[in-house]
């Protein structure tokens, strides 16, 4: 290995490795937001990577970058680039392609190798540099990786269905349709009566919050402070109830609603959806009460108020934080649920939002009026977790139990 | 003098916060007995019983009742008794009716009796798929409109028929025919490799990408905050969302990414990415991992920030390179929460349903045992079946559990 750690031989490897991490990756934007051919080609990526290290070396100077972003430039438009241009695509969209693709290339290359000598290097430098090269790559293929779906989720309901045949990889915007860019969304909430699923979704949601903190709160509390035998088998057992799988409870909860006749009402699933997360509201609640000071109770309880109001007056104010967690928590899974949605119900006046959106994943109904319902779905969901990050992470970190 | 020891036993004001602390569960535990512990024993049960999904709707007959050759004179009602299931026989079978105003009825059939205006008649034995008709000869009393009493047998007041059937939810008839089924069935092997497949490759997929993205994040800089939610989206969005999105971008006809890969080059036809065995199984792991690294990610990030920096300044100051800093120093410090996280993440992508259920459907080598579990009871309409593997699920998960109670419960201090 110790080859490796020469600067004349780290700087070329990991110039060709970015170059074909950045080629990629540019190619694949490009490609997404134009519609257009943009074609990384993997050895000319290789090669003029390991060339654009001679830029980054001491002797190149500041003028170095410069003329290698022009080269790289040059040589894209010229069609001998790491990424070939397709003839179709216009000069505008070519010299922008060329000029993304030399900026994005030397100028991170330049940082990566700050500080790694032409000659033997340190184990130290040698490391170093690689991280720095693993850190911007892991940067720029994470967030693809998690932005793309979206992306193409967000831009596919905007489309209609004629765009969409004709090329499935433009996701650009043709902002002259107007307000036709929304039909998808105006046909969802005119025909297929979404206004009315998100309002069931969304009071539905809030009644298991509701009824799962009531739950909750009071057996939370007993878990946490008041001393009884079975305690511990308790709080155990409370995790044990998450290990068992939805799917196995749904057989018997359909075969049970089929026959009382609560399937495919919302007072069935308003019954089911808070069991389902009461026992990890009660251990993420167990959690917090227990880090509250007891002392404050037992004031409390000197001055004569009894456990009730304790409860009430002291213990509930002192853990809003906790609450607002919890609630969005469980809000947050009920508002995805889908498993018990799709199997309790089946009348379409009655569906949530997930299970409208899985009536649309049907062959007769165009894909993009799908991902407009995904959107319808997830927006909301997403403003939330936004506008309350700071919950909603503590919610999820304290919540693990729950996949 | 004798020897003073602490007071033994609990004392009455112990009793009492342990009657309250009871009174505060007992909710809790009412209504999670109810749909979880009762439903675990109920599908016990019904895993050695014959069931299909037709045998939900209990047996009973079925009347319907109309006026034939009206107007006539030789007019009469007919109730026609109908037993619809294919093997259960009905005994007992009572059907009443109420007789409107102004009708008189001609000779009874011998199985029914009349009080004033209320008809009933009994039957002893309605056999599977089998009918029965009883027909009532009836005169109009003058005075009433013929129509308005047609209407009235046919509409006002309906015949009721009620019987008693063998339950096949609650018989004493038991059998082992479901478990010899799903374990003979020839796909058992692949469903049994699917799933240790998807559990284990997932499991550790998603903490390794979970560490990775924990390692690039663990440092302060403009738009950490921004990266941080937004490597969160795939754990918060809806499950249904972004399995669809994933199935229309890989579409193999019209899917976005297809098109990309044929236009780079790097195929030739496009890939049927969730219809292709092995592809399909991969496929479906890689989706797992994608949409649960952001918990790994979360956690080990938190923990990550909790580790003092005076160590690794330290070990600069000792020369202990990058990679040996994480390696001596990081990994030891995240073992717990790794172990911990692999244990979770192992019971809950073994439990995964809905993912595997939205993206293939259980198609092309990716039915695993919780998706097998509603394909045998839904697809294939064996109920009985479906709560076979259903306890073999829980069998499985109870081993894990034993593990995980041995571990975690450690870790977490309960």
């Amino acid at each position: 290995m110790s080859f490796l750690r020469h600067g004349y031989v780290t700087g070329p490897i990991i110039g060709a490795l970015w170059m074909l991490v950045a080629g990629f990756t540019v190619a694949v934007v490009m490609s997404f937001s134009t519609g257009e051919a943009f074609r990384p080609v993997g050895w000319a990526c290789l090669v003029w990577g390991a060339l654009t290290w001679l830029s980054t070396i001491p002797a190149a100077g500041r003028v170095g970058p410069i003329l290698a972003g022009l080269v790289l430039l040059a040589a894209t438009l010229l069609g001998l680039g790491p990424i070939v241009i397709g003839p179709e695509v216009g000069t505008i969209g070519a010299v922008i392609g060329g000029i993304v693709l030399a900026v994005s290339a030397v100028w991170p290359l330049r940082i990566m190798l700050k500080g790694l000598p032409l000659g033997t290097t340190t184990r130290h430098a040698f490391e170093d540099a690689v991280i720095r090269f693993l850190t911007g790559a892991g940067y720029v293929i994470f967030t693809a990786l998690v932005a793309i779906p979206f992306y193409v989720m967000v831009m596919t309901s905007l489309k209609n269905q004629q765009q969409l045949v004709q090329n499935p990889l433009d996701f650009s915007i043709d902002l002259s349709r107007g307000l036709d860019l929304f039909s998808s969304y105006i046909e969802l909430f005119g025909q297929f009566n979404f206004g009315s699923y998100l309002w069931t979704s969304f009071y539905v949601s809030v009644l298991t919050v509701f009824i799962t903190l009531l739950f909750s709160v009071p057996g939370a509390y007993a878990v946490a402070r008041l001393r009884f035998t079975g305690r511990t088998l308790f709080s155990r057992s409370i995790l044990l109830i998450y290990m068992v799988p939805m799917i196995v409870l749904a057989l018997p909860i359909y075969i049970a609603f089929s026959m009382t006749g609560l399937r495919n009402t919302i007072t069935g699933i308003v019954m089911i959806y808070p069991v389902t997360t009461i026992p990890v509201a009660l251990y993420m609640l167990q959690g917090y009460f227990r880090g509250l000071p007891a002392e404050v109770e037992e004031a409390g309880l000197m001055d004569g108020l009894t456990r009730l109001r304790v409860i009430w007056k002291i213990t509930l104010p002192l853990s809003l934080p906790a609450l607002a967690s919890v609630s969005l928590y469980v809000f947050m899974i009920a508002w995805n649920e889908f498993l018990l949605a799709f199997m309790l119900l089946d009348d379409p006046s009655k569906f949530t939002l997930t299970r409208g959106v899985a009536m649309l994943n049907s062959s007769e109904i165009p894909r993009q009026h799908l991902m407009a319902g995904a959107v319808i779905a997830t927006v909301p969901i997403m403003a939330l977790f936004l506008g309350l990050e700071r919950f909603m992470t503590k919610g999820l970190t304290a919540g693990a139990v729950k996949g | 003098m004798t020897e003073l020891t602490p007071p033994r036993g609990h004392g009455p004001l112990a009793r009492r916060e342990a009657r309250l602390a009871w009174g505060l569960l007992l909710p809790t535990i009412l209504s999670v007995s109810l749909v979880v512990v009762l439903p675990l024993l109920s599908i016990f049960w019904i895993s050695f019983k014959p069931i299909g999904l037709a045998d939900l709707r209990p047996t009973a007959p079925v009347v319907r009742e109309d006026l034939r050759d009206a107007g006539e004179p030789t007019q009469y009602v007919r109730y026609r008794l109908q037993n619809r299931s294919q093997d259960t026989p009905i005994t007992d079978v009572v059907l009443t009716d109420v007789l409107p105003e102004g009708l008189t009825p001609g000779t009874l059939p011998q199985e029914c009796t009349l009080d004033g205006a209320a008809l009933r008649c009994e039957v002893d034995l309605l056999e599977p798929s089998s009918r029965l008709t009883l027909e009532l000869p009836v005169t109009f009393d003058t005075g009433f409109d013929a129509e308005a009493l047609e209407d009235a047998i046919e509409d006002e007041t309906e015949a009721l028929a009620t019987g008693r059937a063998d339950n096949i939810l609650t018989n004493t008839e038991f059998t082992l025919e479901n478990f010899a089924r799903i374990f003979d069935d020839d796909e058992f092997l692949t469903v049994l490799w699917a799933t240790v497949f998807y559990t284990v490759v997932g499991t550790v997929g998603a903490l390794v990408v979970g560490l990775f993205a924990a390692l690039l994040l663990n440092k302060s800089f403009k738009g950490q905050g921004v990266l941080r939610g937004l490597y969160l989206f795939p754990y918060v969005a809806p499950v249904i969302a972004v399995a669809f999105t994933w199935v229309i971008l890989l579409d193999p006809f019209s899917g976005s990414a297809n098109a990309l890969l044929i236009q780079m080059g790097l195929v030739d036809a496009p890939i049927n990415f969730f219809g292709d065995r092995p592809l399909a199984l991969i496929m479906v792991t890689v989706f797992e991992i994608w949409r649960y690294f952001p918990l790994s990610f979360l956690f080990i990030l938190a923990r990550m920030q909790s580790i003092d920096t005076d160590m690794y300044e330290a070990a600069d100051m000792d020369g202990a390179t990058p990679f040996q800093q994480f390696w001596y120093l990081s990994v030891p410090q995240l073992l717990g929460i790794l172990s911990v996280l692999f244990l979770l993440r192992f019971i809950w992508t073994f439990n995964k349903f809905d993912d595997i259920f939205l993206l293939t459907g259980g198609n092309a080598g990716t039915r695993t045992l919780t998706v097998n579990v509603y394909e045998q009871a839904f697809a294939v309409s064996n109920i009985g079946a479906g709560a076979a593997v259903a306890v073999v699920v829980f069998c499985v998960l109870l081993v894990f559990s034993v593990f995980f109670l041995k571990y975690v419960s450690q870790e977490e201090g309960l």
